[in-house]
């Protein structure tokens, strides 16, 4: 443990209201926590350097799945194990059951949240790629009111959000429209379970015959910021799936992502396995003509 | 008659307080007016210290800080070379040495305090790889950078070449590697003038600690007191690093006056502690044409970081073992242990076997490729029969049959079956099956001379109401020390398991049986709990108050008046070496070890080619460790140490930058979890070794040798593509695919 | 970070431990594991790594899962903890007989955790698969098992266990609050 806890504050006022009057009050003076699966890990290495914290965590107004025959909202103060109990995540939001059972361990799964992890905005995080297919909204509150942000527009640059300083984000709205899709989900992480992430994919496709009617692909760990592949999805969509289209799907793929090296892995080795991913994807759904592997064209 | 308390898996003997919690591990002891100590580490590789600075915002005046100023002793690791300082005075020769000691009351204000300590250097050079080493562009130690060279010579190897059919070489290497004990080192220290020092840590060789604390403090053997705390988990990790801490924490109690407590942080452990030496293995190998050895060169390199440390003793038994389990009619091993500007490597399970074997088994799998045989074939005709010897010139007397290990272990992985399966797999799928084999062996006990050195010293001691204590320095740290050692006392004395008992670890109760370490405690130690329960039990008989061949009860009742009539009822028993084993340290000649320990593992793999990732599917783990002492325990090494050897493999890589781990964390150093390990299939073959307590060999290094080339060479099956270092990342993997290297470079002469 | 800095003063929380009301005066970011084993002397939660990653430091809060090395103090007020004190009631509880009978434990540090992940492993899945296990267990890392023999421990203690025995520690889950 490398910090003081004496150099430290923390309240709990115990009500969403309380703790938005306070975030107006003092923008950016109070670092909301919840799970703390991230703030305590920060802390715990001696590099968090926010001194006062709020805690959301358990906020009744928080956490909550509602569901509308139209939509599902989801509490941003749910845990990734409420999302992975909840029936219609499972049904009908596969991606973002599997994105939550990736996160971390069992015990991490009962304390990180997921508007923590929105927020935190990791591009590594493995449930938002999935947030970015479902084409989420984000309902954002402060005491001056609500507003929606579509996700897709919410990470501005690494660690950079469009959230403001006395806004949190109250719920992750989802329009329940994705039945006829198809959808891929994998994480390619150092092993099999709690890990960070190398690169991790979650896309939903609508197939006629071989064409791909609709495609949306998210990754993570492929940019600073979590991403929608839009410039790949514009080359297939509409499109057959053949040798062709596959490579200029990888193309656009290399085009539009920036991974990094790191100590976790390379930039080569995300390009070539996220490129691979997609093709298994899509040689699942449309067989025959299995495209070319290992291409790092 | 067949034994009653050997071979039975009966309860851990301190697993109760394991599995309540109660267990007291150092971290877990408090004493009244305790301080905590905390380290300042070198920032660079290499340099002059010029200056340091007590920054502010820091109470000093609360604070003990000890310099090299303030060794009473002499300030060296005292261990094989004395080279290395417990506190840098002047230079600094690797990132995280040790530079200063702090000590205060509040644990959360040092990491602040350590922080705000700012040092100045002149900075030198560096040097971190074995490469960097051997040219000598630059001199960090010594007059060549040469902690240690060995020479093994049998036959004549020079004269082969020209008779050779296929001549093969290869060039192998492995990464440093973390113990990654989950317990962190720890320590808590306490300082009289007149009583002395005593240390409570965890530990496993608290002789070397107590050698270590002497030439620190000057004291006497008697003001010196060492205790083995539970100590949870060590690999090795937990043998020379000990002294280093413990003597951190008697400089701070020394100035302080009161007990000083240090226990590191998880980055702060990884970061400054020792790890597996990396290593370098050349290969060139003569075959005839029938696919029958006739000799090889092999040039073994390991990088020992900027101290001497143990990495001579690593080097030996990885030079030892690097003509693994195979008939070498002729045969040359040089080795050599570089210095760097890196932490110093240390022992880890296996301790250097591992490495030179990932390098003699990968190149096995390649001139059995290049030569146009199976992987099993070859081996078959050139495995170690009874009757010839090793590359030392040992002559194996024991009855072991190696070609019959090769084909159970084939038979009990479906091995050909697997690999006709998998060709046909493999030519429509884009997950890759493959089988790979590893032959190998480990050396029970100390290395050549080593035992005879150590002269090793174990007692048993009755008690008036029967009970009885084993006294032994072999330490408890998951392995099973405690459980086989009563075993073997209870066995001898015909009582029960729960009769007996370990005496504390603790150097004023317990007399010095040596470190533990080396699969030594098997072995060697519970030979001496036999001899030396024997000796009790003749006392017993040769004083009249118990015949031979008596009940527990009757055991019971002859030491309660044995006692009450002379006192004491204690037997010792020292190492006496083998008659007929003969070791010359010069050539490097003879019997090594007085038994070794026979294995052979396969592997099953799958290669996704979309992920380069691999996944370990099942792992048959055979081996002969002469009499299964207990079967659960004996079971529970191999599981555990084919896993460390899964991450070894597969998973764990220490990333350096100059020197220095950056991925010092366990979210960034990856060990497998429970959803990395194959099943794990054990299997033992029990031939009795006539130097071990009812016929047991040395067990705990064993399975870490195997594993890595096993897989290695399963993932070359499934690919065909070429891959020759550890650890084997998926991005490593990708590079073979895109790089398709050329699979041999082999001559072919004829 | 000491000095000027803006910090915080200690205050009581309140909260129960293996069942037992405790009150205790502390900063709010006092780790949850460090107010068990320095405050209360409940040392049989081990800190392996600090972030989380290990598991060593399980408790059950509230009848979850949890690491304490990742949960401040204050976010315990009025919850229930139970650690590995708080397991064994008349006698070992039967995953510890388990863990004791089948070599579950070697050097013992990560076994405290492991024992409160296998108990709430089994209470939610009375009978577990093969892959329940591994998933439930994929939290909490061991260096000496390889694991096989905790799997082995687990399937015993699920065959061994009485619906009620294994249910005991529910009693706290139920109290959510």
């Amino acid at each position: 443990m490398r910090s003081r806890p004496s150099d430290y504050e923390l309240i709990a006022p115990g009500k969403l209201a309380s703790v938005l009057e306070l975030i107006g009050r003092e923008p950016g003076g109070w670092l909301p926590i919840a799970g703390g699966t991230e703030i305590m890990v920060q802390y715990g290495a001696g590099k968090l350097t926010a001194q006062k914290l709020v805690s959301i965590w358990n906020l009744p107004e928080l956490r909550f799945i509602d569901r509308t025959p139209e939509e599902l909202r989801i509490g941003a103060g749910c845990t990734y194990t409420d999302l992975r109990n909840d029936p219609v995540v499972n049904h009908e939001f596969p991606l973002l059951a599997s994105g939550a059972s990736w996160t971390g361990s069992l015990a991490n799964q009962n304390r990180g949240t997921l508007g923590g992890n929105i927020r935190n905005a990791s591009p590594a995080a493995d449930s938002l790629p999935a947030l970015l297919a479902y084409d989420a909204e984000l309902l954002l509150v402060s005491t001056r009111g609500e507003r929606k942000l579509p996700y897709l527009d919410f990470h501005t640059g690494y660690k950079q959000t469009r959230l403001m300083a006395h806004e949190l984000i109250q719920a992750v709205c989802l329009k329940r429209k994705f039945s006829g899709y198809a959808n891929f989900a994998r994480k390619v992480g150092p092993r099999n379970a709690q890990a960070i992430s190398k690169v991790c994919m979650a896309a939903l496709a609508k197939i006629s015959g071989r064409r791909i009617e609709d495609l949306r692909i998210a990754v993570g760990s492929m940019a600073p910021v979590p991403l929608r592949l839009q410039q790949t999805e514009r080359v297939l969509i509409g499109c057959e799936w053949n040798r062709e289209s596959a490579r200029a799907a990888r193309r656009a793929l290399q085009s539009e992502v920036a991974p990094i090296d790191d100590i976790r892995s390379t930039s080569a080795y995300r390009i070539a396995v996220a490129g691979n991913l997609l093709e298994e994807f899509l040689n699942g759904l449309i067989p025959n003509e299995p495209a070319e592997h290992h291409g790092n064209s | 008659m067949s034994p009653r308390i050997v071979g039975v898996s009966v309860p851990r003997k301190e697993g109760i307080s394991k599995v309540t919690g109660q267990a007291k591990y150092v971290d877990d002891l408090s004493f009244p007016d305790m301080l905590y100590g905390a380290t300042v580490r070198s920032s660079i590789a290499r340099g002059k210290i010029t200056g340091v600075h007590l920054g502010g915002g820091i109470p000093w005046d609360e604070f003990t800080i000890v310099t090299a100023k303030d060794i009473p002793g002499k300030n060296v690791v005292s261990l094989i070379t004395e080279d290395q300082p417990f506190l840098a005075d002047g230079i600094v020769n690797h990132p995280e040495e040790p530079i200063l000691v702090l000590a205060h009351p509040d644990r959360h204000l040092l990491p602040l305090a350590v922080a705000a300590v700012q040092i100045g250097y002149e900075r030198l050079p560096s040097i971190h790889t074995i490469e960097e080493s051997e040219e000598q562009g630059e001199i960090v130690w010594g007059s060549d950078n040469t902690f240690k060279t060995y020479v093994i010579n049998k036959g004549d190897v020079d004269r082969i070449w020209k008779d050779a059919a296929w001549i093969v070489e290869g060039e192998y290497s492995t990464g440093a590697q973390e113990q990654l004990y989950i317990e962190n080192n720890g320590v808590i220290a306490q300082y009289s003038e007149t009583e002395g020092v005593t240390v409570w840590g965890s530990m496993q060789c608290p002789f070397y600690v107590h050698k270590a604390l002497m030439t620190l403090t000057g004291f006497p053997e008697d003001k010196v007191r060492v205790v083995q705390t539970e100590t949870g988990g060590a690999f090795g990790g937990k043998e020379e690093y000990p002294s280093m801490i413990s003597g951190h924490a008697v400089l701070l109690a020394r100035k302080s006056g009161r007990p000083v407590k240090i226990i590191y942080d998880r980055v702060e452990d990884m970061a400054a502690t020792t790890k597996r030496h990396p290593s370098r293995t050349r290969h060139r190998t003569a075959v005839d044409r029938n696919g029958k050895l006739l000799g090889g060169e092999i040039d073994f390199a390991i990088d020992g970081g900027a101290y001497c440390t143990l990495s001579p003793v690593v080097l030996s038994r990885g030079a030892i073992h690097a003509g693994g389990p195979y008939h070498w009619p002729n045969i040359r091993v040089r080795a050599k242990a570089f210095a760097t500007n890196t932490p110093p490597h240390g022992a880890f399970r296996g301790f250097g076997a591992p490495q030179s074997l990932f390098g003699l088994e990968c190149h096995m799998d390649k001139i059995a490729r290049t030569i146009g045989l199976s992987p099993d074939e070859f081996r078959r005709r050139n495995l170690l029969l009874q009757g010839q010897s090793t590359a030392t010139e040992q002559v194996i007397q024991e009855p072991i049959n190696l070609p019959h290990l090769l084909e159970r272990a084939l038979k009990l992985s479906d091995y050909h079956a697997k690999v006709q399966g998998f060709s046909v797999h493999n030519r429509s799928s884009h997950k890759k099956k493959g089988m790979g084999i590893a032959a190998f062996l480990h050396g029970s006990g100390f290395t050549g001379s080593g035992e005879r050195y150590l002269n090793s010293l174990v007692g048993v001691e009755a008690l008036v109401d029967g009970q009885v204590r084993v006294l032994a320095s072999s330490t408890e740290f998951g392995q099973g020390t405690n459980t086989i050692l009563c075993q073997i006392a209870a066995e001898t004395l015909g009582i029960e398991y729960d009769d007996v008992r370990m005496a504390p670890i603790d150097t004023r109760q317990v007399p010095n049986s040596g470190p533990t370490v080396a699969s030594r405690t098997a072995m060697i130690i519970g030979k001496l709990v036999q001899s030396a329960a024997l000796g009790l039990q003749h006392t017993l008989i040769a004083s009249g108050f118990l015949a031979s061949g008596e009940s527990r009860e009757e055991f019971q009742a002859a030491c309660k008046t044995y006692i009450e009539r002379f006192g004491k009822l204690q037997s010792f028993s020292r190492f006496e070496p083998p008659a007929n084993i003969f070791w010359d340290d010069e050539k490097y000649h003879g019997e090594a070890y007085p038994a070794f320990a026979w294995a052979v593992y396969v592997a099953e793999v799958t290669v996704d080619t979309n992920t380069y990732s691999v996944s370990v599917d099942d792992f048959v783990a055979l081996q002969e460790v002469g009499k299964v002492l207990h079967p659960y325990l004996a079971a529970g090494q191999i599981e555990g140490g084919v896993a460390q050897a899964i991450g070894y493999a597969l998973y764990e890589k220490v990333v350096w930058q100059d020197g220095r781990m950056v991925n010092s964390q366990m979210t960034n150093y990856i060990m497998p979890t429970s959803q990395d390990v194959p099943p794990i299939r054990v299997y033992f073959e029990e031939v009795p070794c006539p130097y071990g307590p009812y016929g047991a060999k040395g067990i705990g290094e064993l399975p870490m040798d195997g594993p890595a080339p096993a897989i290695v060479n399963a993932v070359i099956q499934a690919t065909g593509k070429s891959f020759h270092a550890i650890p084997l990342l998926p991005e490593d993997i990708l590079l073979g695919f895109v790089n398709e290297p050329s699979e041999t470079q082999a001559e072919v002469y004829r | 970070m000491s000095g000027d800095a803006p910090g915080a003063s200690q205050r009581k929380v309140s909260f129960t431990v293996n069942g037992k009301l405790r009150r205790v005066l502390v900063y709010p970011m006092q780790r949850l594991i460090d107010v068990l084993r320095n405050e209360l002397g409940l040392t049989g939660t081990k800190e392996g790594c600090g972030e989380g990653e290990c598991g060593s430091c399980s408790v059950l809060l509230n009848g979850d899962l949890v690491n304490s090395c990742l949960i401040p103090i204050l976010q315990v007020e009025g919850a229930s903890v139970c650690t590995i004190e708080g397991v064994a009631k008349d006698g070992m509880h039967p995953v510890q007989q388990a863990f004791l009978q089948c070599g579950g434990a070697q050097c013992g540090i990560c076994t405290p955790g492991m024992i409160l992940a296998s108990i709430r492993l089994l209470q939610l899945h009375p009978n577990p698969s093969m892959e329940q296990i591994r998933e439930g267990l994929g939290g909490n890392l061991c260096r000496c098992t390889g694991y096989t023999r905790i799997f082995h421990a687990v399937q015993e203690a699920a065959k061994a266990g009485t619906a009620e025995e294994l249910q005991q520690l529910l009693v706290v889950a139920d109290d959510k609050p």
